[in-house]
């Protein structure tokens, strides 16, 4: 794992005591709210329906024990004991007081961490495939790369006040664990004919109010000048992005107005320009942080058989853990989607755990998905069992890793003060009707659900098997129902199948179109997406609106 | 349709009511008041900076408790509805 240097460290120091400065004088009345506000969203603080909300940074969703330890410690402390993991790979507390907040920065810079550029228009926390480091398909470790991209963009005087917000993911497989085809800037590390890593780029991806697919504006840029390319693109995006409506300002109205041909020509042309500059990272620079990434101590006498014999433990492995580069292990991911549980919510007790377990079994590692659950990397199959009991214990095992019952959530108008409706529980019904039978689940197969309470889209409903988004009708809550959407490397965008419903006539209608798949696909292996992509919207349709 | 003030306590964004007199936290011992009263009330308040998000709400009297109408302040008013145990004892959570 990247550790702080002292220029790291000498950054947030400072950034933490300039906002600490800040909060005081807010606390002491010499700036108003109005001045204050812009501020505080500088540095992840919202004020939400019930209390203040802090949103903390975990770049490319990567934590030791000792700062996932930290992160219960604050939820016990400042907050109501527990965290709620987001779609950003970072983490975020719901009852937070201004009052105590500069102590909670202290705490937080103690483990290397802050929550600066978790809001505003500016490049937000880089995001990457929660397996990176491990995954047997990757052609290098994409998190050195993200790291470059962390440097670079944090504080970063020309890109601090952008437009609009600024997403970046990095991935290194032909497999995207990180929906890089929905981001500002998609990052697809890859190799060229003659053996050398570069980046395949992708631009202008995106859900919120107008949801586009990425597209390639390179084939391939070399390792050694992606600092500068990306430079590039923001500087173009910075001068010619739409300041004159908050719905046309992203990068992807900038490429759609300007068609992909010119945006790339001014990408180049703008790189051509910074090349006198020498702004890429030296050498010197990336061997010194990707030495800060290297292969833990793996053990190559690890046994590479597991002992299934018990069911519930076997069904655990079958759909919880991912196959590892390296004999004898296996990356596992931690469901925070119980029965009757809030998707992406963990308890500070379940967070030290989760801590104890990375520093016994995981070589003291941990990630957080886009998916809102935890990641293992890197767990000997022989100690598989071990870790089970103790995360079953905990209520940290449940066997449903991309099933009907791993639903993505946004925290929706039970916390949040821009969404129309709620969409937590939403997810509890349509989770509660299969929850109890995991052979049911399974027999479904991969199902992607995802329930955003607002048009902004936090909760990926657009990129869902199964969408539903969240729309006030009247002052009531009422939920549209969206279909065929993808956030892997067969990207796609969900398309609303009809009229909306209310809250129960939703649920009855995801069950309604579960029951219509079991029956039309064409055999177990065919899965949700598949079997829509097969027949098309309309049997769906008749089978939802009988 | 009657109305009431909320607003967020600057130090710690709770959730406040307007009683007539001061702060509360319970939507039960709000004060229902005309929306020009409110407006005024806003206009005396926002200048000192206290409260963040002074708004009026509108509500339903029923049973001698108040109920906004809409989904959004009802949720302020009790709190989230999927932690019941967080729940303020102003209304019902099933009332959301």
């Amino acid at each position: 794992m990247y550790r702080y240097d002292k220029i790291d460290q000498a950054i947030v120091d400072a950034r933490v005591a300039e906002f600490k400065d800040q909060v005081a004088r807010r606390l002491n009345n010499e700036i108003t709210e109005d001045q204050f506000k812009p501020l505080r969203l500088m540095n992840g603080l919202y004020l939400q329906l019930h209390a203040y909300m802090l949103r903390v940074a975990i770049p490319y969703g990567t934590l030791s024990g000792t700062q996932m330890r930290m992160l219960a410690h604050i939820a016990r402390k400042y907050d109501r004991d527990y965290g709620h993991f987001t779609t950003r790979q970072n983490i975020q507390y719901n009852w937070i007081k201004l009052e105590q907040f500069s102590d909670l920065l202290d705490d937080l810079s103690k483990v290397e961490m802050h929550a600066f550029q978790t809001s505003g228009n500016c490049i937000r926390n880089i995001s990457s495939d929660q397996f990176a480091g491990a995954a047997a398909d990757e052609v290098a470790d994409p998190r050195p790369y993200a790291e470059l991209l962390r440097q670079w963009s944090t504080l970063h005087p020309e890109f601090s006040f952008l437009p609009r917000k600024f997403k970046i993911a990095v991935i290194a497989s032909e497999a995207d664990r990180a929906a890089i085809q929905l981001h500002d800037i998609g990052l697809q590390l890859r190799k060229n004919d003659a053996g050398d890593l570069g980046f395949r780029v992708w631009v202008g991806g995106g859900m919120g109010r107008t949801p586009v697919l990425a597209k390639v504006i390179r084939e391939f840029i070399p390792v050694s000048q992606f600092l500068s390319y990306s430079e590039a693109i923001l500087r173009v995006y910075n001068r010619y992005g739409r300041r004159d409506s908050i719905y046309k300002a992203r990068i992807k109205i900038l490429v759609n107005e300007l068609g992909i041909e010119a945006f790339t020509q001014q990408v180049e042309a703008e790189w051509a320009l910074l090349q006198p500059l020498a702004l890429d990272a030296p050498q010197s620079e990336y061997d010194r942080i990707i030495a800060q990434f290297p292969d833990p101590a793996f053990d190559p006498a690890a046994q590479d058989s597991i002992d299934v014999s018990d069911p519930e433990f076997g069904a655990w492995v079958d759909q919880n853990t991912h196959f590892h580069k390296q004999r004898g292990y296996a990356s596992v991911t931690i469901s925070l989607k119980p029965p009757a549980g809030i998707p992406g919510d963990a308890s500070s007790a379940q967070m030290d755990i989760i801590a104890d377990l990375a520093e016994r079994y995981a070589h003291d590692e941990i990630r957080v998905t886009h998916s809102q659950n935890l990641v293992l990397a890197h767990v000997r199959k022989v100690d598989l069992h071990s870790l089970w009991t103790v995360l079953r214990a905990a209520g940290l095992a449940t066997a449903n890793l991309d099933l009907v019952t791993d639903i993505i959530a946004c925290p929706g108008m039970d916390y949040c003060s821009l969404a129309n409706a709620r969409s937590i529980p939403i997810a509890q019904k349509i989770a509660a009707k299969f929850e109890n039978d995991g052979a049911a689940q399974r027999d479904i197969g991969e199902l992607k659900i995802k329930i955003s309470g607002c048009i902004n889209g936090c909760g990926h409903h657009h990129a869902g098997h199964i969408g539903i988004l969240g729309v006030d009708k009247k002052g009531e809550e009422a939920y549209q129902l969206l279909l065929g959407g993808s956030g892997a490397e067969d990207a796609s965008l969900a398309k609303i199948l009809g009229p909306g419903f209310d809250e129960n006539g939703i649920v009855d209608a995801v069950d309604r179109l579960i029951a219509f798949y079991k029956s039309a696909r064409t055999g177990p292996d065919e899965r949700f997406l598949d079997a829509y992509r097969r027949l098309g919207p309309a049997p769906f349709k008749d089978a939802v609106y009988v | 349709m009657p109305h009431i003030l909320t607003g967020n306590r600057l130090e710690t964004g709770d959730v406040l009511w307007w009683n007539g007199s001061d702060w509360t936290h319970h939507i039960r011992e709000a004060a229902l008041l005309e929306p020009a009263a409110i407006e005024a009330l806003i206009a005396e308040m926002k200048p000192a900076e206290r409260i963040n998000d002074l708004a009026a709400v509108e509500v339903t009297v029923e049973g001698g408790s108040y109920r906004p109408t809409t989904t959004r302040e009802r949720v302020r008013a009790i709190g989230p509805s999927v932690r019941p145990d967080f729940a303020l004892p102003s209304l019902p959570v099933e009332t959301i």
